[in-house]
């Protein structure tokens, strides 16, 4: 009980990729609100909000702007004050289309004056909430958070696992949150537990963050009221994907196509249930985002509270500008994150780092001849073919994509960032799975 | 603000290319073939140097005929041109290692869609080739250090000496040479079998360099020295006196021609491993290390259906 411990499984595959934590020691500091921000009405996984102000419209910090009656779906809020300058539509680094509502800061910094600390009585409270903080998970699909907690009774979910391996290369927002407000996450476990009935709690986070690991025991070893373990885990890429950490964690591999709830586990992310705390205790929703911007074309890297809505130009121009020209911009790690083709881009609730890397670090696939060494399945962390996969997809045999459970893979990246021959493997096992999607709907 | 690269992730590599691969497999190969051209002189180099020279000659002409791009700088036809000379022995005419190499990379090789695509090992082909169509060439075997004492060019000539290998020695009745003198090379045999110390160094490189996993050479040389011992032969002799060593290090171990899975590896190495054994102790050959790699590569498409691996949660929670 509240103890660091070992993992209890260790995964297979995985890739040695560097680590590049140089933002690690680095204070959080919030950058002014700029002139403008964009606020993309699609912002999680589910339905897009509609905008519930107009033009012309004053709106306030944490003022709701966007909403739906959708289920699966998160509230969208300001997250400066100021004037709705238009609302008008956006194409997101995703390749989709949504409204996006363009706010011209007065410079006030007011916040709305509904804000007040929330009381959490009961289940319902707590997933009601979870929805009205606006917070969702920051795995690349943005999953609403309140949906994530919204589990049936009979679910028998017996842990929580807190996300703070934060394996992705460049990236420290999530350590920086639990080395500067330990005592949130705690609190933020303590609640969603008590809430959900859950008996176990468990941190995860990796050994290259040792300052974390420190600052959340220290606030352990003050709260003995709940049960919860750190689990350090191996700096090894990819424990931070859900599926690895819960198997780290606790032994058990969520079924294909299934939920860590079937398996009775909630992961949440380490900033996540800081959050939700947050807003618990101050009312205050998910307005603002810390960001690690770094990479060798960033003069001054640095981790940033930006408002969300604010453009990467602004961001860089925070952080010192560019340090030369860049050759390739990441929202996101450089295993899994996306690159950008415009700096007029907005961040939204999903992003974690900025990182604007030069020519030299920019990595140029020329595609080669697979020589079929096999460093494909040896990094697979899913035990996939990575290999056979690309060549099934090339001639669209789905029968052969279904039967190498393609859809299982959750597109970390291992196996392009090892395969000797500079193949784009991750894309062609996006590829693979466009190909079965669209014969699964076409039938 | 110029131009942005968009990619699909991951944006960074591990910095392991196909080509370094390759010249960590060359770099192993080198103590082989110092060895060979210790043992068996300076035409042993000559004969490395030639069918390398014509693997990567075919290599270029068939890429530019089949208007491919150009492969050579990959490495693998140097590979394979070095494996193939290991194979033969010292004495073989040098049009014939010619003829050896072409085949091996235009017929094996380029025209079943050249690198990672050849269904069986290229240089193992082309020495089979060899073997049928010139079986008295290919089994001319010299004693080692017999260029010492051959009075004309050590180049140009054949040497005169020949003997039978301890393979061969064994099946006929006959005295062996010494298990230290096999250990290190002092026997007679094709240019690159004959030193097992040679190959082992080669193969411990290789498994540092995380080049190849021991899998398949300690399964298959595990098998056959299980499986001969059994069938009443003496293992030791089987361990070093054919080209088990050799094969079972550089030549089954070959990416594109033995399976992905760890467990396919094994069942390829074993199945090379008895193929090899039943070979050597009831075929009228005295050696079956080739034949026994070239039936399993055929059979590896087969293996890797059968040992894909089980994707993570496949069957819900442990």
């Amino acid at each position: 009980m509240n103890n660091v411990i070992q993992p209890a499984r260790k995964i297979k595959g995985g890739a040695k990729a560097p680590h590049f934590k140089r933002t690690a020691e680095m204070e959080s500091v919030v950058m002014p609100a700029p002139e403008m921000v964009v606020i993309p009405m699609q912002q999680h996984i589910g339905a897009p909000c509609k905008p519930t102000v107009k033009a012309g419209d004053n709106v306030l910090v944490g003022q709701v702007i966007g909403d739906t009656d959708a289920f699966v779906s998160a509230p969208i809020h300001s997250s400066i004050s100021g004037k709705v300058k238009s609302i008008g539509s956006i194409l997101l680094s995703n390749g989709k289309k949504c409204d996006a509502i363009y706010i011209e800061n007065d410079g006030k910094g007011e916040f709305f004056r509904e804000i007040r600390p929330v009381e959490i009585k009961s289940k319902a409270d707590l997933l009601a909430a979870a929805r009205a903080s606006g917070i969702v998970g920051i795995g690349g699909a943005g999953f609403p958070t309140h949906v994530k907690l919204a589990i049936k009774d009979d679910m028998n979910v017996d842990t929580l696992i807190i996300n703070g391996a934060e394996c992705e290369p460049y990236i420290t927002s999530d350590y920086r949150e639990s080395i500067e407000s330990p005592e949130r996450i705690i609190a933020g476990m303590e609640m969603v537990m008590k809430q959900l009935n859950i008996s176990r709690g468990i941190v995860g986070i990796e050994s290259n963050k040792p300052q974390g690991i420190a600052a959340i025991k220290k606030c352990l070893e003050q709260n003995t009221s709940v049960d919860i373990d750190i689990i350090e885990l191996p700096a090894m890429y990819p424990h931070g994907a859900e599926k690895m950490l819960i198997y780290a964690a606790t032994g058990r591999q969520v079924p294909m196509g299934g939920l860590p709830s079937d398996i009775g586990c909630i992961v949440m992310n380490i900033t996540s249930v800081s959050v939700l705390y947050h807003y618990i205790s101050t009312g205050k929703p998910l307005f603002r985002k810390r960001l690690t911007v770094d990479g060798g074309a960033i003069k001054e890297p640095k981790n940033v509270f930006a408002p969300i809505g604010t453009r990467i130009s602004d961001i860089v121009e925070f952080c010192g500008g560019f340090k030369g020209e860049p050759t390739k911009l990441l929202l996101g790690g450089p295993m899994m994150g996306i690159s950008q083709y415009d700096l007029e881009m907005p961040i939204t609730k999903q992003n974690n780092a900025i990182i604007a890397l030069t020519e030299k670090e920019t990595f140029v696939t020329l595609e080669q001849p697979c020589i079929r060494c096999g460093r494909c399945l040896c990094v697979c962390p899913m035990s996939l073919m990575p290999v056979t996969i690309e060549r099934s997809a090339k001639i669209g045999d789905t029968a052969a994509l279904k039967k190498l459970s393609v859809s299982n893979c959750m597109e970390c990246g291992c196996c392009a960032f090892a395969c000797p021959s500079m193949r784009p493997l991750t894309q062609y096992m996006k590829d693979a799975k466009n190909i079965l999607m669209r014969k699964g709907t076409s039938k | 603000m110029s131009k942005l690269v968009v990619t699909s992730s991951p944006h960074i590599h591990d910095g392991r290319t196909s080509r370094s691969i390759m010249l960590d497999v060359v770099i192993a190969l080198i103590p082989v073939i110092i060895a060979s051209a210790i043992l068996f002189g300076p035409r042993a180099l000559l004969v490395v140097a030639v069918t390398t020279a014509a693997c990567v000659l075919s290599e270029y002409t068939a890429c530019r005929i089949l208007k491919k791009p150009v492969s050579t700088n990959d490495l693998t036809a140097v590979i394979t041109g070095i494996l193939l000379a290991l194979n033969l022995p010292v004495s073989i005419p040098l049009w014939m290692a010619v003829i050896g190499g072409i085949i091996a990379i235009v017929i094996i090789k380029q025209m079943f869609g050249g690198v990672g695509q050849n269904f069986v090992n290229p240089a193992i082909a082309g020495r089979i080739v060899l073997l049928i169509s010139f079986a008295s060439y290919m089994s001319n075997w010299s004693k080692p250090f017999s260029y010492l004492n051959s009075s004309a060019d050590a180049i140009s000539s054949v040497s005169a000496v020949t003997a039978a290998t301890p393979l061969a020695t064994m099946e006929a009745g006959g005295e062996l040479p010494s298990l230290i003198n096999m250990f290190l090379g002092v026997r007679p045999g094709c240019l690159g079998e004959t030193c097992a110390l040679a190959i082992i160094i080669g193969g411990i490189y290789l498994v540092i360099r995380k080049v190849i996993t021991p899998v398949i050479p300690l399964c298959f040389i595990g098998t056959t020295v299980i499986l001969t011992w059994l069938m009443g032969g003496d293992p030791l002799y089987h361990l070093l006196g054919g080209g088990l060593l050799l094969g079972a290090v550089f030549m089954a171990t070959d990416y594109t021609t033995s399976p992905v899975t760890t467990k396919g590896k094994v069942i390829y190495a074993i199945g090379c491993g008895v193929i090899t054994s039943v070979i050597r102790m009831y075929a009228s050959l005295p050696e079956g290390v080739s034949y026994s790699i070239l039936l399993m590569n055929i059979l590896v498409p087969h293996i890797e259906t059968l040992t894909a691996p089980k994707t993570f949660g496949y069957k819900g929670a442990e």
